[in-house]
């Protein structure tokens, strides 16, 4: 379903873009923090970190540019052998793969995503309120 | 008709309210790879809005020639030229310029208003 007016890029439309691409990075970082630990019998089926790729659209007659999720791309990160014959997923030779997922980076990716989804908020409110100030002064 | 009541008051404003936008997009865009910060120079902008209005032409929607890229005080490695607290403050200093221009449009409109009813 397209609305009527969606390619005309307002502040509005714009920020609440911005937010849910803020949204989706945050939502990967929770799943690869999730599937930390987790381990499986053979190397292809181990978890691979997943990060959200931001691409910016920019809309000629205003100016603005906005942002959007551009897709998902899976680490290529190796996940990690570990030695363990009496895990009950450990292979023939005793081996099982764990996800390469960094827990501190994910922390930190995470931690970025919620500081730039206040910011856009804070913006949000500022360019109300100017607008609304705008609108009584009449 | 409004240039001679608002003076460069009306221009600003508009000036202002855009160049909000475009400081909104760059907070938008803090982790676009490749994306580089755009500022407006409002100078510029106001002194080519202004002659062009004595010279007696229409006012079109411009503004877009007197963007510039803003040059990073450490560039990161992923081409983004964005830098969070610059935008903020900005964005601010912006909002504030926007509320003192607003007030003096209301001064204008209010004595204007007074002349009118004959106060």
């Amino acid at each position: 379903m397209t609305m009527p007016d969606t390619n005309r890029m307002t502040l509005f439309s714009m920020t609440e873009r911005a937010m849910s691409a803020q949204l989706v990075r945050m939502n990967a970082a929770t799943s690869n923090l999730a599937n930390a630990g987790s381990v499986a019998t053979t190397e292809a089926d181990a978890y691979r970190p997943i990060r959200v790729r931001f691409a910016s659209e920019l809309d000629q007659a205003t100016g603005i540019s906005g942002v959007r999720s551009d897709g998902i791309v899976r680490s290529e990160t190796a996940p990690t052998k570990r030695y363990e014959p009496n895990h009950p997923l450990a292979d023939a030779d005793g081996h099982v793969w764990e996800a390469p997922v960094d827990e501190s980076a994910e922390m930190i990716e995470i931690m970025e995503s919620a500081r730039q989804y206040q910011n856009l908020v804070q913006a949000l409110t500022t360019a109300k309120q100017l607008m609304l100030e705008t609108l009584r002064s009449n | 008709m409004s240039e001679q009541i608002f003076g460069i008051h009306g221009a600003a404003l508009e000036l202002r309210s855009r160049r909000m936008n475009v400081l909104a997009s760059n907070i938008a865009n803090a982790a676009t790879p490749g994306y580089k910060a755009r500022d407006i120079d409002f100078g510029a902008a106001l002194n080519a809005r202004l002659s062009r209005h004595s010279d007696g032409l229409q006012s079109g929607a411009d503004g877009a020639s007197h963007m510039v890229y803003k040059v990073p005080t450490m560039a990161s490695l992923d081409g983004n030229t964005v830098e969070l607290g610059r935008e903020q403050v900005a964005f601010a200093e912006n909002a504030m310029a926007y509320s003192a221009t607003l007030s003096f449009v209301q001064g204008k409109v209010n004595t204007i208003t007074r002349a009118l009813k004959g106060e």
